[in-house]
């Protein structure tokens, strides 16, 4: 893991004292609110329906159990017992008082964690693949090149105020893409050139929210020295044409199709040229730095583990084997597995954690994992390197702390946004839905028979549960004054990125779920072979057998 | 009010001429870019500093050949939250403009800090501004990662 040098340290200090000095202001009434605003966010401060929130960088979504254990501290002292893990593999506190904010700044900044750019017009906290540095299917470790782009976009000076916020994803896995980079302002795909020359591919201009885009390539290869160079000609040309009369055209996707891709490209070129070979190049001993901090932990020469993995997954103990099954991954060291910590419990917000479970989590992942878990876009944590042999053990104590619930991928593995119980902008509640999901498929046979399902719930247009891109999604809406469900079908974020579709007229809430379970026992009835997913036979069928199953009574 | 400039307060020594307004003979002025644009023999071969104000959507490339003639470049910020001109001033910068670049509009202390990263050594802070707390913001951090105007290099090139 990286390792603050005293420079990285210099930084989120200095910012934590700065940001002390904004406060003290705001106080006393010399900086007003409006002017605070965006000094706040930059600090990750936004205000909710009921209170501030705090939302936490965790960069490619990487914590060490020093740094779960201080956010463990923070949720006790500041918050009230609990954190939430986001869609964008970050934390958040939703009850922190404003007087409180510098003081928890200083406490993550002595664990090297911080918020800064976690809200507001600015560069984003940089998300990866959660299996980064285990997946076997990876080329090359992303997150070198994620730690790369935070230090090049920590105050980066020139692009603090941007038309709007900007997000960017790395994946080392140019065959399977786990962080959903095209659907990201910038996506950057490691790949091999045809001479075997490791380089980046760059994509722009994807998104979600109000206008769901799949992002377009600018660069099929590029040399990795030159990646900087090329995000910022990608944020300078953004910077200067992108649109400041409308926040709904404001992100970059806007620019790039009312641009055009090839004449956007042009003009990023143009300015990528005339800096190629000046000062933000990177150089071969910065980037052999920062990848030697991703070194791989010391693992034990072991046997292959794959014939124990199916004995665990036919396990009498059906719970444990129904976790095995789902929530254990390929590890590309023999002996070795990842495992999936779900935070989709039955009575629990999506992704929600309280403080005690986060101290577990620590204990467990020095001892299970070489002290490291990894935050997942889907709103649950992975233990990267697990011996196979210890998963037995691992489970146990999991189970005991209401942690092992066995359903990764499946349809109560749903990802939900805080939605109307708390934030300013939603039109309804998703965290209901979700519980009731979660209850009504609690049977974990019925999830497996079901299989894979990636289930997305968004509580208002701004998509922040990704409902577009899931295989299903839920969008809440305000439909005159009442809260109401519309039903998407078909979205995948990864290689074969689709934007789901409405089937029909928003269903209320007390038919939603209804509706959902119509959906899935359509497809049960209509799949080829259980291999078959639910994603595979709607492209297979098409929208009209699960529209007129849901809509048959009306 | 005074102006920031190289972080000590000063006076502002310029004038600012109307795009059809009477130009004085001597002493320094500030134009539009429209304005210089049209009469820019009469303004290069008067008595006098020329200073050129941008708005934040004008292409600062056009002034690309003229500055070495110009003693100032006046960039605006219509909202601290609109960022164009941090981008205009680090084009200016890279083309080798050095007299000086004024920030002017809604100018704050809390980005003093960037402002000076991609180029600006002067402020005209927003009126009712406490400037003195302002020059404060120059020494909110001491370390950076990026090459811009102020450092070239990016700190793994320094």
């Amino acid at each position: 893991m990286y390792q603050y040098t005293s420079t990285d340290k210099k930084i989120v200090t200095e910012r934590a004292d700065q940001f002390q000095g904004q406060v003290t202001r705001r106080v006393s009434g010399s900086v007003k609110e409006l002017e605070f605003k965006p000094l706040r966010l930059q600090n990750g401060l936004y205000m909710q329906l009921h209170a501030y929130m705090l939302r936490v960088n965790v960069p490619y979504g990487l914590l060490n159990s020093k740094q779960l254990r201080m956010n463990a501290h923070i949720a006790r002292t500041y918050d009230k017992g609990y954190a939430h893990f986001t869609t964008r593999q970050n934390i958040q506190y939703n009850w922190p008082e404003l007087d409180d904010v510098p003081k928890i700044l200083k406490d993550l900044a002595s664990v090297e964690m911080h918020a800064i750019q976690s809200s507001g017009n600015c560069i984003r906290n940089t998300t990866s693949d959660p299996f980064a540095g285990v997946a076997r299917d990876e080329i090359e470790d992303p997150r070198p090149y994620g730690e790369l782009i935070r230090q090049w976009s920590t105050f980066h000076p020139e692009f603090a105020y941007l038309p709007r916020k900007f997000k960017i994803a790395v994946t080392g896995t140019p065959d399977f893409d786990r962080a959903a980079v095209r659907v990201h302002d910038i996506g950057v795909r490691l790949v091999k050139n045809d001479k075997g020359e490791l380089g980046c591919e760059i994509m722009a201009g994807g998104g979600l929210g109000r206008t769901p885009v799949v992002g377009k390539v600018l660069r099929d290869w590029l040399p990795r020295e030159d990646m900087l160079t090329y995000l910022d000609a990608i944020l300078r040309v953004y910077n200067t044409i992108g649109r400041r009369d409308n926040k709904y055209k404001a992100r970059i996707k806007i620019t790039i199709n009312e641009t055009g891709v090839d004449k956007f490209r042009a003009m990023v070129d143009e300015e990528f040229e005339l800096m190629r070979d000046e000062g933000t190049k990177l150089t071969q001993a910065e980037l052999d730095r920062v990848s030697k901090q991703f070194v791989a932990p010391t693992y034990k020469k072991l046997a292959s583990s794959d014939s124990a993995l199916t004995k665990f997954k036919l396990s009498k103990e059906r719970d444990f084997g129904h976790w095995v099954t789902n929530n254990v991954i390929a590890h590309k060291v023999d002996g070795y597995s990842a495992a999936v910590i779900s935070l989709k419990t039955k009575d629990t917000p999506p992704g929600d954690v309280s403080d005690t479970q986060l101290d577990k989590i620590a204990d467990i992942a020095d001892k299970y994992s070489f002290g490291e878990a990894v935050v997942t876009h889907a709103q649950n944590l992975v233990l990267p390197n697990v011996e196979t042999e210890q998963l037995p053990a691992l489970y146990a104590e999991l189970k005991e702390w209401d942690l092992a619930e066995g359903n990764y991928n499946l349809v109560t593995d749903t990802i939900c946004c805080p939605g109307l119980d708390f934030c300013a902008l939603a039109n309804a509640r998703s965290i209901p839905v979700a519980l009731e999901i979660s209850e009504r498929f609690a049977d974990l046979d019925y999830q497996e028979d079901i299989g894979e399902l990636n289930l997305k719930i968004s509580g208002c247009i701004n998509a922040c549960g990704h409902h577009h891109v899931g295989h299903i999604g839920i969008l809440g809406i305000d439909r005159r004054g009442k809260e109401a469900y519309q039903l998407m079908l078909g979205g995948s974020p990864s290689d074969d990125a689709s934007l789901a579709q409405i089937i029909g007229p928003a269903l209320a809430p007390d038919k939603i779920v209804d509706a959902l379970e119509t959906v899935l026992k359509t497809y049960l009835g209509l799949r080829t072979a259980p291999e078959e997913r639910f994603l595979d036979c709607y492209r297979r069928v098409g929208a009209t057998p699960f529209k007129e199953a849901v809509y048959a009574d009306n | 009010m005074p102006i920031i400039k190289d972080q000590k307060l000063v006076e502002n020594e310029y004038v600012e001429v109307a795009s059809e307004g009477t130009v004085p003979a001597a002493g320094s002025i500030i134009v539009g870019l429209q304005n210089f644009m049209k009469h820019k023999d009469l303004f290069l071969n008067r008595e006098g500093n020329i200073g050129v104000r941008l708005d934040s959507s004008d292409d600062v490339s056009e002034l690309t050949s003229d500055l070495g003639k110009l003693a100032l470049i006046v960039l605006t910020f219509p909202k601290f939250a609109d960022g164009r001109a941090y981008t205009q001033a680090r084009k200016l910068r890279r083309s080798g403009f050095k007299g000086e670049l004024r920030a002017t509009g809604e100018v704050l202390r809390d980005q003093l800090f960037y402002m000076t990263r991609v180029g600006f050594n002067a402020f005209e802070l927003q009126e009712g501004r406490d400037p003195e707390n302002a020059l404060e913001a120059f020494k909110d951090f001491s370390v950076t990662y990026q090459s811009s105007a102020d450092d070239n290099r990016a700190i793994y090139n320094r």
